[in-house]
Protein backbone atom coordinates (compact mmCIF):
# COMPACT_ATOMS: atom_id res chain seq x y z
CA UNK A 1 0.00 0.00 0.00
CA UNK A 2 2.67 2.42 1.11
CA UNK A 3 4.18 1.76 -2.29
CA UNK A 4 1.61 2.00 -4.35
CA UNK A 5 0.72 5.37 -2.57
CA UNK A 6 4.37 6.57 -3.08
CA UNK A 7 3.70 5.51 -7.07
CA UNK A 8 0.46 7.87 -7.21
CA UNK A 9 2.50 10.67 -5.61
CA UNK A 10 5.43 10.62 -7.78
CA UNK A 11 3.52 10.08 -10.49
CA UNK A 12 1.38 13.44 -9.50
CA UNK A 13 4.78 15.35 -8.62
CA UNK A 14 6.63 14.32 -12.25
CA UNK A 15 3.14 15.87 -13.66
CA UNK A 16 2.99 18.49 -11.91
CA UNK A 17 6.73 19.25 -12.82
CA UNK A 18 5.88 18.31 -16.22
CA UNK A 19 2.63 20.79 -15.99
CA UNK A 20 4.90 23.60 -15.01
CA UNK A 21 7.54 23.35 -17.50
CA UNK A 22 5.29 22.86 -20.47
CA UNK A 23 7.33 23.06 -23.47
CA UNK A 24 6.03 25.02 -26.76
CA UNK A 25 5.63 22.82 -29.38
CA UNK A 26 4.53 23.62 -33.03
CA UNK A 27 1.11 25.79 -33.66
CA UNK A 28 1.69 27.70 -30.53
CA UNK A 29 1.89 31.18 -30.40
CA UNK A 30 5.67 32.29 -28.58
CA UNK A 31 6.53 35.06 -25.99
CA UNK A 32 8.59 37.83 -26.76
CA UNK A 33 10.85 38.94 -24.52
CA UNK A 34 13.91 41.73 -23.42
CA UNK A 35 16.74 40.06 -22.72
CA UNK A 36 20.30 42.24 -22.56
CA UNK A 37 22.95 41.22 -25.23
CA UNK A 38 26.60 41.00 -24.86
CA UNK A 39 26.86 44.72 -25.77
CA UNK A 40 24.51 45.57 -22.88
CA UNK A 41 21.44 46.47 -25.38
CA UNK A 42 18.06 45.54 -24.47
CA UNK A 43 16.66 43.34 -27.71
CA UNK A 44 13.27 42.01 -28.14
CA UNK A 45 11.59 40.13 -31.15
CA UNK A 46 9.39 43.13 -32.16
CA UNK A 47 12.77 45.13 -32.85
CA UNK A 48 13.39 43.36 -35.84
CA UNK A 49 10.74 45.05 -38.32
CA UNK A 50 12.44 43.12 -41.71
CA UNK A 51 12.23 39.81 -39.68
CA UNK A 52 10.20 37.11 -41.29
CA UNK A 53 11.10 34.55 -37.94
CA UNK A 54 13.70 33.40 -35.75
CA UNK A 55 16.01 30.69 -34.78
CA UNK A 56 15.72 31.36 -31.25
CA UNK A 57 18.36 28.96 -29.56
CA UNK A 58 18.82 28.24 -26.17
CA UNK A 59 22.51 28.49 -25.85
CA UNK A 60 25.74 28.58 -23.59
CA UNK A 61 29.30 29.07 -22.76
CA UNK A 62 30.54 25.84 -21.42
CA UNK A 63 28.27 22.79 -22.58
CA UNK A 64 29.94 20.26 -24.76
CA UNK A 65 27.26 19.62 -27.28
CA UNK A 66 26.95 23.31 -27.69
CA UNK A 67 30.64 23.78 -28.57
CA UNK A 68 30.05 21.03 -31.17
CA UNK A 69 27.33 23.01 -32.54
CA UNK A 70 29.10 26.41 -32.57
CA UNK A 71 30.42 26.60 -36.08
CA UNK A 72 27.29 25.06 -37.74
CA UNK A 73 24.89 27.53 -35.63
CA UNK A 74 27.47 30.51 -37.34
CA UNK A 75 26.64 29.11 -40.44
CA UNK A 76 22.80 28.49 -40.04
CA UNK A 77 23.02 32.48 -39.35
CA UNK A 78 25.21 33.09 -41.89
CA UNK A 79 22.83 31.58 -44.32
CA UNK A 80 19.32 32.16 -43.04
CA UNK A 81 19.63 35.65 -41.34
CA UNK A 82 19.90 37.52 -44.63
CA UNK A 83 16.79 35.12 -45.87
CA UNK A 84 14.63 36.84 -43.22
CA UNK A 85 15.14 34.37 -40.24
CA UNK A 86 18.12 35.73 -38.23
CA UNK A 87 19.60 33.02 -34.97
CA UNK A 88 18.82 34.77 -31.54
CA UNK A 89 21.03 32.86 -29.14
CA UNK A 90 19.84 33.06 -25.24
CA UNK A 91 22.10 32.01 -22.61
CA UNK A 92 19.65 30.78 -19.91
CA UNK A 93 22.18 29.23 -17.25
CA UNK A 94 22.66 30.58 -13.82
CA UNK A 95 26.22 31.78 -13.42
CA UNK A 96 26.14 30.38 -9.42
CA UNK A 97 26.17 27.22 -10.64
CA UNK A 98 27.89 27.49 -14.27
CA UNK A 99 30.10 30.53 -13.47
CA UNK A 100 31.57 30.29 -17.07
CA UNK A 101 28.30 31.22 -18.15
CA UNK A 102 27.95 34.68 -16.88
CA UNK A 103 27.27 37.97 -18.42
CA UNK A 104 31.05 38.74 -18.49
CA UNK A 105 31.84 35.08 -20.24
CA UNK A 106 29.32 35.74 -22.49
CA UNK A 107 30.85 38.65 -23.80
CA UNK A 108 33.96 37.24 -24.13
CA UNK A 109 32.92 34.38 -26.36
CA UNK A 110 31.10 36.31 -28.05
CA UNK A 111 33.79 38.31 -29.27
CA UNK A 112 36.56 35.32 -29.64
CA UNK A 113 33.58 33.51 -31.88
CA UNK A 114 32.94 36.51 -33.41
CA UNK A 115 29.26 36.13 -33.50
CA UNK A 116 27.04 37.75 -36.17
CA UNK A 117 24.19 36.96 -34.41
CA UNK A 118 22.72 38.11 -31.19
CA UNK A 119 23.56 36.78 -27.95
CA UNK A 120 20.88 37.12 -25.00
CA UNK A 121 21.76 36.77 -21.43
CA UNK A 122 18.06 35.03 -20.03
CA UNK A 123 19.58 36.09 -16.13
CA UNK A 124 15.97 35.82 -14.59
CA UNK A 125 15.42 32.79 -16.67
CA UNK A 126 11.97 33.58 -17.46
CA UNK A 127 12.44 33.25 -20.95
CA UNK A 128 14.03 29.52 -20.47
CA UNK A 129 10.94 28.75 -18.83
CA UNK A 130 8.20 30.38 -20.89
CA UNK A 131 9.08 28.52 -23.59
CA UNK A 132 9.76 25.37 -21.92
CA UNK A 133 13.62 24.86 -22.85
CA UNK A 134 14.89 22.14 -21.07
CA UNK A 135 18.97 21.71 -22.40
CA UNK A 136 21.54 23.22 -24.73
CA UNK A 137 21.28 23.76 -27.33
CA UNK A 138 17.52 23.91 -27.90
CA UNK A 139 16.09 25.28 -31.08
CA UNK A 140 12.90 27.35 -31.19
CA UNK A 141 12.15 28.33 -35.21
CA UNK A 142 9.26 30.76 -35.12
CA UNK A 143 7.79 32.43 -37.76
CA UNK A 144 5.89 35.61 -37.67
CA UNK A 145 2.11 35.49 -39.06
CA UNK A 146 -0.49 38.43 -38.58
CA UNK A 147 1.83 40.34 -35.73
CA UNK A 148 1.99 36.97 -33.73
CA UNK A 149 5.14 34.61 -33.01
CA UNK A 150 4.29 31.57 -33.89
CA UNK A 151 6.30 28.14 -33.20
CA UNK A 152 7.26 26.04 -36.32
CA UNK A 153 10.00 23.49 -35.18
CA UNK A 154 11.26 23.20 -31.61
CA UNK A 155 14.62 20.76 -31.24
CA UNK A 156 17.88 19.46 -32.29
CA UNK A 157 19.53 21.29 -35.19
CA UNK A 158 20.56 18.42 -36.74
CA UNK A 159 21.19 14.69 -35.96
CA UNK A 160 24.24 14.51 -35.40
CA UNK A 161 25.85 16.41 -32.30
CA UNK A 162 29.51 14.79 -32.76
CA UNK A 163 30.33 14.80 -36.35
CA UNK A 164 28.78 17.56 -38.81
CA UNK A 165 29.73 15.86 -41.78
CA UNK A 166 27.65 12.68 -40.76
CA UNK A 167 24.36 14.44 -39.95
CA UNK A 168 22.04 13.09 -42.59
CA UNK A 169 18.77 15.18 -41.36
CA UNK A 170 19.16 18.59 -41.22
CA UNK A 171 16.31 19.24 -39.15
CA UNK A 172 16.29 23.00 -38.69
CA UNK A 173 17.94 23.90 -42.03
CA UNK A 174 15.16 21.31 -43.81
CA UNK A 175 12.54 23.26 -41.74
CA UNK A 176 13.90 27.14 -42.19
CA UNK A 177 13.86 26.07 -45.87
CA UNK A 178 10.18 24.72 -45.82
CA UNK A 179 8.91 27.97 -44.57
CA UNK A 180 11.17 30.08 -47.32
CA UNK A 181 8.92 28.29 -49.53
CA UNK A 182 5.80 29.23 -47.87
CA UNK A 183 5.32 25.31 -46.34
CA UNK A 184 4.74 23.99 -42.95
CA UNK A 185 8.23 22.01 -41.88
CA UNK A 186 7.59 18.25 -42.44
CA UNK A 187 9.50 17.72 -39.49
CA UNK A 188 7.83 19.83 -36.24
CA UNK A 189 9.67 18.69 -33.20
CA UNK A 190 13.00 16.31 -32.77
CA UNK A 191 14.49 15.26 -29.01
CA UNK A 192 18.57 15.34 -28.75
CA UNK A 193 20.73 14.93 -25.94
CA UNK A 194 22.43 17.97 -24.36
CA UNK A 195 23.24 20.16 -21.47
CA UNK A 196 20.21 20.36 -18.56
CA UNK A 197 19.87 24.20 -18.21
CA UNK A 198 21.75 25.28 -14.98
CA UNK A 199 18.54 26.59 -13.17
CA UNK A 200 18.88 28.21 -10.04
CA UNK A 201 18.89 26.68 -6.78
CA UNK A 202 15.41 27.77 -5.12
CA UNK B 1 45.56 -32.30 -22.34
CA UNK B 2 46.56 -29.30 -24.43
CA UNK B 3 42.71 -27.51 -23.90
CA UNK B 4 42.82 -28.39 -20.17
CA UNK B 5 46.26 -26.61 -19.57
CA UNK B 6 44.80 -23.65 -21.44
CA UNK B 7 41.46 -23.07 -19.17
CA UNK B 8 43.54 -23.73 -16.13
CA UNK B 9 45.65 -20.80 -17.32
CA UNK B 10 43.03 -18.81 -18.55
CA UNK B 11 41.67 -19.37 -15.14
CA UNK B 12 44.42 -18.76 -13.37
CA UNK B 13 44.76 -15.12 -15.38
CA UNK B 14 41.35 -14.25 -14.60
CA UNK B 15 41.65 -15.07 -10.71
CA UNK B 16 44.98 -13.07 -10.45
CA UNK B 17 43.52 -10.02 -12.16
CA UNK B 18 40.03 -10.00 -10.19
CA UNK B 19 42.04 -10.39 -6.86
CA UNK B 20 44.29 -7.52 -7.50
CA UNK B 21 41.51 -5.13 -8.88
CA UNK B 22 42.75 -4.95 -12.29
CA UNK B 23 40.45 -6.05 -13.91
CA UNK B 24 39.40 -4.17 -16.90
CA UNK B 25 36.19 -2.01 -16.86
CA UNK B 26 34.25 -3.57 -19.66
CA UNK B 27 32.65 -1.45 -21.44
CA UNK B 28 29.87 -2.20 -24.19
CA UNK B 29 29.25 -0.61 -27.49
CA UNK B 30 25.59 -0.42 -27.86
CA UNK B 31 23.12 0.47 -30.11
CA UNK B 32 19.47 0.85 -30.53
CA UNK B 33 18.54 -3.08 -30.21
CA UNK B 34 20.42 -3.19 -26.89
CA UNK B 35 18.57 -0.41 -25.38
CA UNK B 36 15.70 -1.76 -25.94
CA UNK B 37 16.47 -5.04 -24.59
CA UNK B 38 17.88 -3.37 -21.42
CA UNK B 39 14.35 -1.38 -21.15
CA UNK B 40 12.36 -4.58 -21.68
CA UNK B 41 13.95 -6.72 -18.82
CA UNK B 42 11.38 -8.84 -18.07
CA UNK B 43 13.27 -10.50 -14.83
CA UNK B 44 11.89 -9.40 -11.58
CA UNK B 45 14.54 -7.18 -10.11
CA UNK B 46 14.78 -3.48 -10.07
CA UNK B 47 16.80 -1.83 -12.90
CA UNK B 48 18.49 1.44 -11.85
CA UNK B 49 19.50 2.71 -15.58
CA UNK B 50 21.80 6.41 -15.38
CA UNK B 51 22.34 8.09 -18.42
CA UNK B 52 25.16 10.42 -17.92
CA UNK B 53 28.82 11.36 -19.73
CA UNK B 54 31.96 12.51 -18.53
CA UNK B 55 31.45 15.93 -19.98
CA UNK B 56 28.40 16.73 -18.24
CA UNK B 57 29.11 18.16 -14.89
CA UNK B 58 26.17 17.70 -12.87
CA UNK B 59 26.55 13.63 -13.92
CA UNK B 60 29.96 13.26 -12.65
CA UNK B 61 28.97 14.93 -9.66
CA UNK B 62 26.03 12.46 -8.82
CA UNK B 63 28.05 9.03 -9.84
CA UNK B 64 29.75 8.50 -6.90
CA UNK B 65 25.90 7.89 -5.32
CA UNK B 66 25.27 5.01 -7.79
CA UNK B 67 28.42 3.55 -6.91
CA UNK B 68 27.96 3.97 -3.34
CA UNK B 69 24.48 2.64 -3.01
CA UNK B 70 25.25 0.07 -5.50
CA UNK B 71 26.96 -2.18 -3.06
CA UNK B 72 24.29 -1.81 -0.63
CA UNK B 73 22.45 -4.46 -2.91
CA UNK B 74 23.06 -7.89 -4.18
CA UNK B 75 23.30 -7.64 -8.13
CA UNK B 76 20.19 -10.05 -8.45
CA UNK B 77 17.85 -7.70 -6.66
CA UNK B 78 19.19 -4.16 -7.91
CA UNK B 79 20.88 -4.12 -11.21
CA UNK B 80 22.95 -0.74 -12.08
CA UNK B 81 23.66 0.03 -15.83
CA UNK B 82 25.62 3.30 -16.46
CA UNK B 83 24.71 4.61 -19.90
CA UNK B 84 27.15 6.83 -21.20
CA UNK B 85 26.41 9.28 -24.24
CA UNK B 86 30.07 10.14 -24.18
CA UNK B 87 30.85 10.76 -28.35
CA UNK B 88 32.11 7.25 -29.72
CA UNK B 89 35.27 9.30 -30.28
CA UNK B 90 35.99 9.84 -27.27
CA UNK B 91 35.53 6.21 -25.97
CA UNK B 92 39.58 5.29 -25.38
CA UNK B 93 40.75 9.26 -24.70
CA UNK B 94 38.08 10.46 -22.50
CA UNK B 95 35.73 7.65 -20.87
CA UNK B 96 38.12 4.66 -20.38
CA UNK B 97 40.93 7.05 -18.60
CA UNK B 98 37.80 8.91 -16.51
CA UNK B 99 36.43 5.49 -16.23
CA UNK B 100 40.30 4.39 -14.70
CA UNK B 101 40.76 7.50 -12.51
CA UNK B 102 37.55 7.75 -10.73
CA UNK B 103 37.27 3.98 -10.22
CA UNK B 104 34.20 3.05 -11.13
CA UNK B 105 33.19 -0.36 -10.73
CA UNK B 106 29.18 -0.46 -12.38
CA UNK B 107 28.98 -1.86 -15.65
CA UNK B 108 28.94 1.33 -18.60
CA UNK B 109 27.49 0.82 -21.60
CA UNK B 110 28.05 3.63 -24.21
CA UNK B 111 25.53 4.90 -26.69
CA UNK B 112 26.85 4.71 -29.75
CA UNK B 113 23.61 5.93 -32.16
CA UNK B 114 24.48 9.33 -31.93
CA UNK B 115 20.47 10.22 -33.57
CA UNK B 116 19.36 10.54 -30.66
CA UNK B 117 15.78 11.25 -32.13
CA UNK B 118 15.29 7.62 -32.63
CA UNK B 119 16.01 6.53 -29.43
CA UNK B 120 14.92 9.15 -26.80
CA UNK B 121 11.24 8.66 -26.68
CA UNK B 122 11.85 4.90 -25.93
CA UNK B 123 13.03 5.49 -22.40
CA UNK B 124 10.84 7.93 -22.02
CA UNK B 125 8.25 10.17 -23.60
CA UNK B 126 8.78 12.71 -21.29
CA UNK B 127 12.30 13.18 -21.68
CA UNK B 128 13.61 16.08 -23.72
CA UNK B 129 17.19 15.09 -23.63
CA UNK B 130 18.63 16.71 -20.90
CA UNK B 131 21.35 14.46 -18.83
CA UNK B 132 21.77 13.41 -16.03
CA UNK B 133 18.57 11.09 -16.35
CA UNK B 134 18.00 8.09 -14.67
CA UNK B 135 15.41 5.45 -15.18
CA UNK B 136 14.26 3.18 -11.76
CA UNK B 137 11.86 -0.10 -13.11
CA UNK B 138 11.00 -3.53 -12.58
CA UNK B 139 9.09 -4.89 -15.63
CA UNK B 140 8.08 -7.99 -14.44
CA UNK B 141 6.23 -6.12 -10.83
CA UNK B 142 5.02 -2.90 -13.48
CA UNK B 143 6.97 -0.41 -11.30
CA UNK B 144 8.88 2.60 -12.73
CA UNK B 145 9.92 6.12 -12.03
CA UNK B 146 11.53 8.43 -14.56
CA UNK B 147 14.10 11.36 -12.86
CA UNK B 148 15.08 13.71 -15.79
CA UNK B 149 17.35 15.67 -13.23
CA UNK B 150 20.24 15.33 -11.01
CA UNK B 151 19.49 13.26 -8.15
CA UNK B 152 20.99 13.51 -4.43
CA UNK B 153 22.05 10.18 -2.82
CA UNK B 154 19.26 10.45 -0.12
CA UNK B 155 16.66 11.04 -2.76
CA UNK B 156 18.30 7.77 -4.88
CA UNK B 157 18.21 5.23 -1.60
CA UNK B 158 14.92 6.81 -1.40
CA UNK B 159 13.82 5.88 -4.66
CA UNK B 160 15.00 2.54 -4.96
CA UNK B 161 13.78 1.83 -1.05
CA UNK B 162 10.34 2.79 -1.94
CA UNK B 163 10.62 0.59 -5.61
CA UNK B 164 11.95 -1.94 -4.55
Amino acid sequence: MKKFLFLIVSGLMMTMIAGAQSQYKAGDVAADFKLKNVKGETISLSQFNDAKGFIVTFWCNTCPVVKKYDQRLQDINAEFASKGYPVIAINPNDKTVAPGDSFEEMQKVAKNKNYRFEYLYDETQETARAYGATNTPHVYLLSKKDGKLIVEYVGAIDNNADDATAADKKYLADAVNSLLKGESPEVKGTKAIGCTIKWKKS
Amino acid sequence: MKTTTKTVLALLVTAILSASGMRAQEIERIGIPELEKILSASDDRLYVVNFWATWCAPCVKELPHFEKISAEYEPEKVKFILISLDFPSQIDKQLIPFLKKNKITLPVSVMTNLDYNEWIDKVDSSWQGNIPATLLFNNAAGRRLFIPDEVEETELRKAITELL
